[in-house]
């Protein structure tokens, strides 16, 4: 009370100084002056990620076919994301993908890493470059190579063949049961690489004397595993994570190339039908809504991602 | 702690955004078409001036490239006042930005537009084609390309209505989908020849299968390669004219019926039998007919798009006909490549006419010809350069003649080639019944037509 009194009586006399005191906050230069700092990149963001974006939500609320006037179709296309089966199915392929983008990679990529980290690999280097590789090919080109390794004469196939095991060998993208894990394993392969960099990459910070007193304290390797190295990767698990389940939800390229959503609609996901109904079917609103609905459900899931991992830090 | 002015001011600058664009999306491609539409044309292109006209295609691979490549030169040797700005996309990329374009201020004065719903429909309800019945009397285009063929570039004024109307494109090639047998596999199976009635068609795939071959290849990964099929074997149970109603979209048709039962039947029946590989929609559409032509199977049921590269590596052994007549009628699912439009918004559209009439013109028919597509127009006077090619011209020739060009069943409604695709794929896998595929169908069709009157 009485801090205000002076501040207003220092406003009269000297505003100079009474508007550095302003709020009680830091010393220096009125905060507003920030906001020019960052009006440049602002300025960017706004015009390349906020007005598309609020466009988006726009355009989501009309019935639109991209060239005639629209119509205002208020919430319906919202409701069609929820009432439509095929759609809702579509979600649910996303989810599943996740298992395959990133719970398998975590899984894969911590026994890599403990292996690797652990004993003194020869050619360390030389691993992590092949077990990255992946990474480092487009994705359309892995989707192409892919879509021949699974076709009824490719090499998956050919392999199972060639170790008596016959009775498996299928069609596995035309296959209606197969054709969701065979998408979902391109990623996994994909994704190993890099949840495993980041991973060796954490492992590096870790001081040795955790893993000597562990050891003089009688752990195994697997103990030694889960109380130490585990615990010091949890930033890495959580990045590695977030990365791979944006990476499962948006899978678009993939899924266009190899399967196109088929066979039915068995592997539909909700970013090809974003592109089917906006370019293909001229249905640009209903393909802003779903395109709305997956960015919300992207921004959550990786939100309860960071907030699980950031907890009792 | 008083609250920071941040949240209040990224809000404000959130509901500033939202109130600039809070105008009506597609309230700001003007309908208002600067290209008068009536009166007298100028048909004389020495005529008008100097002219750039802005062509946008997709002819760019193999024989399409070759062909209007020849014939831009020739149009800008005989007409040096008019300059051709030619812009080329893929066929993907043209049918994804075309749209954008037409609705800006400066769209293409001639462009390729896709003959179906979502892409020509689609921009004549928007008013941004032109109506081409002026320059077809002018030109006597109606003279040289039949009904059958204009009726995939015409629509009502609204758009609603597909394959009567105006007309609004003007294809350079034909296409139909048929059978193509590869004659040596058929002689070991005691084929002698290719049958040319259903019930021997149908005799001789058990023949090439008790032979221990494959009778039909098909590879339906990417879902469209069995529309194809079920249009072939539906084009032998069902009358052209419901055909016609249904693939075009227009009101009062039905697919629940007991032809097109049977038509879907037939393709249980073959999956049944063995005719199709057991693997039919794990592949692909590619790989598929370069296992034909590799000899694995006795025939593909394709169009005739795949005549040249099937002629290259199949030589003699190759042969290809409409497919064998179940009706006395008979018919054939076939249209045209993707015509050539007019912007309602072009400064010249005596020009832009004038260039589609002479990449249409009985001299580019033979300059198609020569550099292996498929004339659409006057085919039969064209000397093809190849055996297969000659075949396919014959066939084309006289599917239009006997008006038997139903369309491709993909066109009828926006969704239809995603509906028919999966449903398809459902029916060849058995995970849907002859009934249930035609009730998914119907379904569709049925919407659409209640919707759009």
């Amino acid at each position: 009370m009485t801090d205000t009194a002076v501040a207003a009586e220092d406003r009269t006399r000297t505003p100079e100084r009474a508007r550095r005191r302003r709020g009680g906050g830091p010393p220096g230069e009125p905060r507003a002056v920030g906001w020019l700092y960052v009006l440049p990149a602002l300025l960017v963001y706004a015009a390349f990620l906020l007005y598309p974006l609020l466009r988006a939500v726009q355009i989501s609320l009309y019935d639109w076919n991209g060239n005639t006037l629209a119509t205002w179709a208020g919430l319906d296309n919202y409701a069609d994301v929820v009432t439509d089966p095929a759609l809702r199915a579509s979600f649910g392929h996303a989810l599943v993908l996740i298992a395959f983008y990133a719970l398998l990679p975590l899984l894969v990529g911590l026994v890599l890493t403990a292996i690797l980290s652990r004993a003194q690999v020869r050619g360390l280097g030389f691993f992590r470059t092949v077990v990255f590789l992946p990474q480092v090919v487009a994705m359309v080109v892995i989707a192409v190579a892919w879509r021949r390794m699974y076709s009824p004469d490719g090499s998956v196939n050919d392999l199972l063949r060639a170790i008596g095991l016959d009775g498996l060998t299928r069609g596995w993208l035309g296959d209606y049961t197969a054709a969701l894990p065979a998408v979902g394993l391109v990623g996994t392969w994909f994704e190993i690489g890099l949840v495993t960099v980041l991973l060796l990459a954490g492992t590096g910070k870790i001081p040795t004397e955790l893993y000597e007193a562990a050891r003089l304290d009688g752990a195994g390797p697997v103990r030694e595993f889960v109380t130490v190295t585990l615990p010091a990767l949890r930033g890495e698990i959580s990045v590695a994570l977030t990365l791979t389940v944006i990476a499962a939800l948006r899978t678009f390229d993939l899924v266009y190339v190899t399967t196109r959503g088929g066979p039915g609609t068995s592997t539909s996901v909700p970013s090809y039908e974003v592109y089917n109904r906006a370019f293909q079917q001229g249905r640009v609103g209903s393909a802003a809504a779903i395109a709305v609905v997956l960015t919300l459900v992207i921004f959550a899931i990786s939100f309860g991602i960071t907030r699980i991992a950031e907890r009792d830090r | 702690m008083r609250r920071r002015p941040t949240t209040t001011l990224i809000a404000a600058g959130m509901l500033g955004a939202l109130a600039l664009t809070a105008c009506t999306p597609g309230s700001n491609s003007s309908e208002g078409s600067t290209a008068s539409q009536s009166g007298q044309v100028n048909t004389d292109p020495a005529s008008m001036g100097q002219v750039t006209l802005t062509v946008w295609d997709q002819e760019v691979r193999g024989g399409q490239a070759a062909q209007i490549e020849e014939l831009n030169k020739e149009f800008q040797a005989k007409y040096p006042n008019i300059t051709l700005k030619r812009v080329t996309r893929s066929f993907d990329d043209l049918k994804t930005t075309l749209g954008l374009a037409l609705s800006g201020n400066t769209p293409p004065d001639v462009f390729q537009a896709n003959n179906g719903r979502p892409d020509m429909g689609k921009f004549v309800q928007a008013g941004q084609l032109l109506p081409l019945d002026r320059y077809a009397d002018a030109y006597k285009w109606t003279d040289r390309y039949p009904e059958s063929v204009r009726k995939y570039s015409s629509y009502s004024e609204d758009g609603k209505t597909f394959g009567t109307g105006n007309l609004y494109g003007l294809p350079q090639v034909g296409e139909v989908v048929g059978v193509y047998a590869d004659k040596a596999v058929l002689a070991k199976a005691g084929v002698s020849e290719v049958p040319t009635d259903w019930a021997g068609f149908e005799a001789s795939l058990q023949k090439v299968k008790d032979a221990g071959q494959q009778p039909l290849v098909l590879g339906n990964l990417d879902k469209w390669p069995a529309i194809h099929v079920f249009g072939t074997v539906q084009a032998q149970t069902t009358p052209a004219d419901q055909i016609r109603q249904l693939g075009f979209g227009q009101k009062g048709g039905s697919w629940t019926t007991p032809e097109n039962t049977e038509a879907a039947q037939t393709l249980v029946d073959w999956v049944d039998k063995g005719y199709f590989s057991k693997d039919v929609n794990g592949l692909g559409y590619d790989p598929a007919w370069q296992e034909f032509s590799k000899g694995k199977g006795a025939y593909l049921i394709a169009g005739t798009w795949l005549q040249a590269d099937l002629g290259k590596a199949m030589g003699d052994d190759l042969t290809f006909v409409l497919p064998p007549k179940a009706q006395a009628t008979p018919a054939a699912t076939g249209g045209t490549g993707i015509p050539w439009a007019v912007s309602s918004k072009t400064k010249n559209p005596d020009a832009a006419a004038a260039y589609i009439d002479f990449i249409t013109s009985k001299d580019a028919m033979g300059v198609l010809a020569k550099t292996e597509n498929l004339p659409v127009a006057d085919t039969a006077d064209q000397k093809a350069p190849s055996a297969i090619g000659q075949d396919v011209f014959t066939a084309f020739g006289t599917a239009v003649e006997d008006d038997a060009l139903v369309p491709y069943l993909d066109y009828a409604t926006p969704t239809m080639a995603d509906t028919l695709g999966a449903a398809l794929q459902d029916l060849l896998a058995k995970k849907a019944t002859p009934e249930q595929f035609l009730e998914t169908v119907q379904k569709d069709y049925g919407d659409f037509v209640a919707q759009n009157g």
